[in-house]
């Protein structure tokens, strides 16, 4: 398609690959960094090379503790998220709805917002509820920005569900449920899988909202946090990040060959 | 007999679920509103109703004496917000999300612009995974990653040595605003994070607008004697110019509500988002922790409005 004078420029080359690189080594240091040997420091070259933290990570009771509660706290937000945001997609996709405009602000508000307003506002909500802080306070407070994800995924899906499909559906004698059940369903699974995988992905990392609407209770995230600001273990914390790494590595690619297909991962909006 | 009456069952049942069918397929506002109802009731009533607690909050003010709120229409916390030492946050908050901005835009245009012009086939999908996969790893783990690489003893110490630069490092520590320590409880540490963990949020906006440019444009402006300069700075940057815009909502807003990031890599001095924080918290005095919060959403509201104007929200 495209000529060779078209070819691109050595130096926007340089300037793009050079881009990329400092997105990704970060990344890749995290995994070197679980293997030293050192333990006081953040010592550069590692004097040395182990694996024994992976045994003393895998020992560790409070991180086990930390992490199932991380991931018992996605599943559930990520099962909220699925029906109200497929609920809100179906109902925005299916009329000429007047105000869809503004159902879209309100699902993407939680996550436009800075992540400390949307924290601070449910806190404060749930203490003039006096609601006390307990692993429910944390899932709605993650159901409430996993929305969107699942919403952007599954309005794009429903927008290239052609109408003729449902009609002829309906015109072989379905009622809407059995439509559902059969045509709609099968059309948005992928999408709604997809969409859950982000939504768990970003349940199972978010740190922000999770400080505000916690008890005392602490999740992976805030976990890792109280390790950042007061350093007590630093080979096990290498270790739980490289993990961290790798668990969110799998959902973004799960849910992009789901997508990849026309429709766009609804990343631009996390 | 029994399979008799499971028949007359199940058309029974069938003709109960029916009837809901044909009931939705006559009044379609019924249905609409029953699909509506439980995300609208969580996400307009519960989730908006806290917003608007939380503003209403910032007109109430503390007793200085007894430390408790009072509640009574007032002014005050919004005087005591324009004070010097929380004007200083607000201003330092909004240049660091000033200057943040600016890089991510330098830094992603490149990527964008060789991802949706150049990369072609294996390419294309590594570039979108290569933008992806930093997007959505986890933010914790990014700014640690960047805790062991800012060190005084890490790899950005190690590398200069190597290279007999060391002193450059010194020299920039030594300056005044910018410098500190070690990078990693300096500002230069600061923005270097809040421009790594942002960039995805450029990028991908730069390169949706990007992609919108037709290729006949460009070879259009080349026939007409264009040199690929000039083609660029009268063609191509003010169509991908919504893009930008676009990414820079999102790494404007962001950097106005962190309070993670400064609080792990940075000097001591605060930002608008850890104010926040000390205010609601140890402080106690939620009515000007939500004052602090209105000046995110006043600035962001006033920028959305702008980038309206400009066509950002296409490029989104």
């Amino acid at each position: 398609m495209r000529s060779e004078r078209n070819r691109s420029p050595l130096g926007l080359k340089i300037a793009a690959a050079a881009g990329l690189a400092f997105m990704h080594v970060p990344i890749l240091l995290i995994f070197l960094y679980a293997f030293t040997t050192e333990e006081k420091s953040y010592q550069f070259p590692p004097p040395g090379l182990t694996t024994q933290w992976f045994a003393v990570a895998w020992n560790r009771p409070d991180v086990w503790a930390a992490l199932t509660l991380s991931v018992k706290v996605a599943s559930i937000a990520t099962a909220i998220a699925l029906v109200l945001g497929t609920l809100c997609a179906a109902a925005v996709s299916q009329t000429r709805l007047f105000g869809r405009e503004t159902i879209s602000l309100l699902v993407i508000l939680p996550i436009a917002l800075p992540g400390i307003i949307t924290g601070i506002a449910l806190r404060s909500a749930f203490s003039m509820a006096e609601i006390p802080f307990s692993f429910w306070t944390i899932v709605l407070g993650h159901a409430t920005f996993c929305i969107v994800v699942v919403y952007n995924n599954a309005v794009a899906r429903f927008r290239r569900i052609s109408g003729s499909l449902i009609e002829a559906s309906m015109d072989l004698g379905a009622d809407g449920f059995q439509t559902f059940r059969y045509i709609i369903l099968p059309n948005i699974g992928t999408a709604l899988l997809a969409g859950g995988m982000l939504a768990f992905a970003l349940s199972f990392d978010e740190v922000i909202v999770t400080t505000f609407t916690a008890g005392q209770q602490s999740t992976l995230p805030i976990w890792m946090l109280e390790e950042l600001i007061r350093p007590r273990q630093r080979p096990v914390t290498n270790v739980v990040a490289m993990i961290v790494v790798l668990v969110t590595f799998l959902p973004i690619l799960g849910a992009y060959y789901l997508t990849r297909d026309g429709d766009q991962i609804a990343g631009a909006g996390k | 007999m029994t399979a008799l009456a499971e028949n007359l069952n199940a058309v029974d049942r069938r003709g109960a679920a029916g009837r809901l069918s044909d009931f939705f397929w006559k009044h379609p506002h019924v249905l609409l509103t029953v699909l509506l109802a439980p995300p609208l009731l969580w996400l307009g009533v519960v989730y908006v109703g806290s917003l608007f607690a939380l503003l209403l909050q910032s007109f109430f003010s503390i007793d200085d004496f007894s430390g408790l709120i009072s509640y009574e229409f007032t002014l005050a916390t919004y005087r005591q917000l324009l004070s010097e030492t929380n004007l200083d946050i607000i201003l330092r908050t909004v240049s660091m999300a000033a200057i943040v901005t600016i890089a991510s835009a330098l830094i992603a245009f490149p990527i964008a612009y060789y991802a949706a012009r150049y990369a072609q086939g294996k390419w294309k999908v590594l570039f979108y995974l290569g933008v992806m996969l930093p997007l959505w790893s986890s933010y914790l783990v990014k700014i640690y990653a960047w805790k062991l690489i800012l060190a005084k003893e890490g790899i950005v110490t190690w590398f200069l040595g190597k290279l007999h630069l060391q002193w450059l490092l010194d020299a920039w520590l030594s300056l005044p605003v910018v410098g500190g320590n070690s990078l990693s409880v300096s500002y230069t540490g600061t923005f270097i994070v809040f421009v790594y963990v942002w960039l995805p949020f450029m990028i991908l906006p730069i390169q949706a607008a990007l992609e919108r440019v037709p290729t006949n444009l460009i070879e259009a402006s080349s026939d007409l004697g264009g040199t690929p300069a000039q083609t660029f700075r009268h063609v191509l940057f003010p169509l991908a110019l919504p893009g930008i815009v676009a990414g820079s909502i999102f790494t404007f807003s962001l950097t106005l509500g962190d309070y993670i990031i400064p609080q792990i890599i940075g000097s001591s001095r605060l930002f608008i988002g850890q104010a926040v924080y000390a205010q609601q918290g140890t402080a106690g005095n939620i009515p000007l922790a939500a004052a602090f919060t209105v000046v995110p959403i006043v600035i962001m509201g006033a920028y959305l409005f702008v980038a309206k104007r400009m066509g950002a929200f296409d490029a989104l």
